[in-house]
């Protein structure tokens, strides 16, 4: 039994669920699928028994490209030292309203 | 910096050097003390690693066995509302199954690899499910005592310092109360019905309480993984304290219910504010683990059959999934001649 089972062949899909209009897909988790129409009928099984979503994309998972978490501080270096993008880096005078 | 999500082995990318062992463990140790969450490509400790295979493996597993003590009365249920909820239930765990393999497949394991475990009886499983539902009532039982027991293991868990095993406990524990109450109900509804009923219910109760206390492990003293465990935050409470949690909360919701526990030493501890309880019977427990439980063998068998059974439909999906790309190849092509 171990070893060449057809499930080996079964891709992973990660998937994406719409909680409600007017909110993005988040990542929900992933499963195992042998095509894109199975993986998002196991989605809806799996991870919207409740009614917790009005969309799901699946995407293969091979598909991602992702940071290395090795390189994070180097990789995310540019936002690091800028707290001017922060509108809390300014001073303004008290009793200024509306800014 | 071209590495996929999650679920790829983890590691480095290949130019970066590789950093020195002691400069990881730091790093490991420092995330840890600070609790942010430890996620799957970063170093962990192979100990860590195998410590939460094994553990992971062994939840996934309990999901999947569990559905079969409930599942066998699914047939039977006693009315049509009943029976849709005992459905949802079981397929609930199904999913709590689903959720914690493909946590567990973060770690660099595959789920295929860890269901050859489970049938060969090389990881295993919660002993709780090796004992028999011999009447309606067991399945009010489990869902008040055995999910109640998992519930408060699988709280604390929603901190594990393992982000994936974390974010599955999350999704699980929104789910496990409701098999909880519906267990509740079901045996309020038979402790205040006839006095057969009623009868029904203490029995079942009777049978489950103490394999339910058993549930949390060892005591401990006892307890072999625990110490390392809790040092690395996988568990952040001790198993007796988590088994006293549980007597201190069931006590006053069997009064509710109108039945009693089957330990004569139970009683209010002032001094402690806790229910002292008598003994656990751990040699059953060594006994079950051994493999001697009343279905354990059943349990094997049956889920080892259902994953044969199931070929067929694993490979046609693959044959038809195979097809339909090739299909789609020769479609683009003629597209583009
Ligand atoms: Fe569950
Ligand atoms: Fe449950």
């Amino acid at each position: 039994m171990s070893g060449q089972s057809p499930q080996d062949a079964w891709p992973l899909w990660e998937v994406f669920v719409r909680g409600r209009r007017g909110l993005s897909h988040t990542h929900a988790g992933s499963l195992h699928a042998p095509d894109a129409q199975m993986a998002l009928r196991n989605a809806r099984d799996l991870y919207t028994r409740r009614a917790e979503g009005v969309s799901i994309w699946v995407v293969p998972s091979t598909a991602i490209t992702a940071s290395s978490p090795d390189e994070k501080d180097p990789f995310f270096e540019p936002a690091a030292d800028k707290p001017y993008r922060h509108p809390t880096f300014y001073e303004i005078p008290e009793g200024v309203k509306h800014l | 910096m071209t590495t996929t999500a999650e679920h790829t082995a983890p590691g480095r990318a290949a130019s970066a050097p590789p950093p020195d062992q002691g400069e990881l463990q730091a790093a490991f140790d420092d995330a840890v003390a600070a609790d942010t969450r430890i996620e799957p490509r970063d170093w962990m400790p192979d100990a860590y690693r195998a410590t939460l295979v094994r553990q992971m493996a062994q939840h996934a597993h309990s999901e999947i066995i569990g559905m079969q003590p409930e599942a066998n009365w699914i047939t039977r249920a006693p009315s049509l509302r009943r029976k849709a909820i005992l459905m949802a239930k079981v397929q609930d765990e199904a999913g709590h199954g689903l959720y914690l393999y493909s946590a567990t497949e973060t770690l660099g394991v595959s789920r295929d690899d860890l269901l050859d475990k489970l049938h060969a009886g090389r990881q295993r499983y919660s002993s709780i499910f090796n004992y028999p539902t011999l009447t309606w009532a067991d399945v009010g039982a489990i869902g008040w005592l055995v999910d109640g027991a998992a519930i408060t293991n699988q709280v604390p868990l929603c901190r594990c310092s393992y982000g994936p095993y974390a974010r599955a406990m999350v999704r699980i524990c929104k789910e496990e109360s409701f098999h909880q109450r519906q267990g509740y109900e079901l045996l309020l509804a038979l402790s205040r019905g006839t006095p057969e009923q009623h009868a029904m219910a203490q029995d079942a109760v009777n049978r489950w309480w103490w394999p339910s206390l058993m549930m949390f492990g060892p005591a401990d003293g006892e307890s072999a993984h625990s110490a390392q465990s809790m040092a690395w935050k996988i568990k952040r409470h001790s198993n007796d304290e988590l088994r006293q949690r549980f007597v201190d909360i069931c006590v006053p919701q069997a009064e509710v219910l109108g039945l009693t526990l089957p330990d004569p030493d139970l009683r209010w501890n002032e001094s402690r504010g806790s229910y002292d309880h008598g003994a656990i019977d751990w040699s059953e427990f060594q006994e079950v683990l051994r493999g001697n439980g009343p279905c354990n063998e059943q349990r094997l068998d049956r889920r080892r059959t259902a994953h044969e059974n199931g070929t067929w439909v694993r490979e046609a999906a693959a044959a038809y999934a195979a097809k339909h790309a090739a299909d789609q190849d020769n479609a683009h092509e003629e597209a583009r001649a």
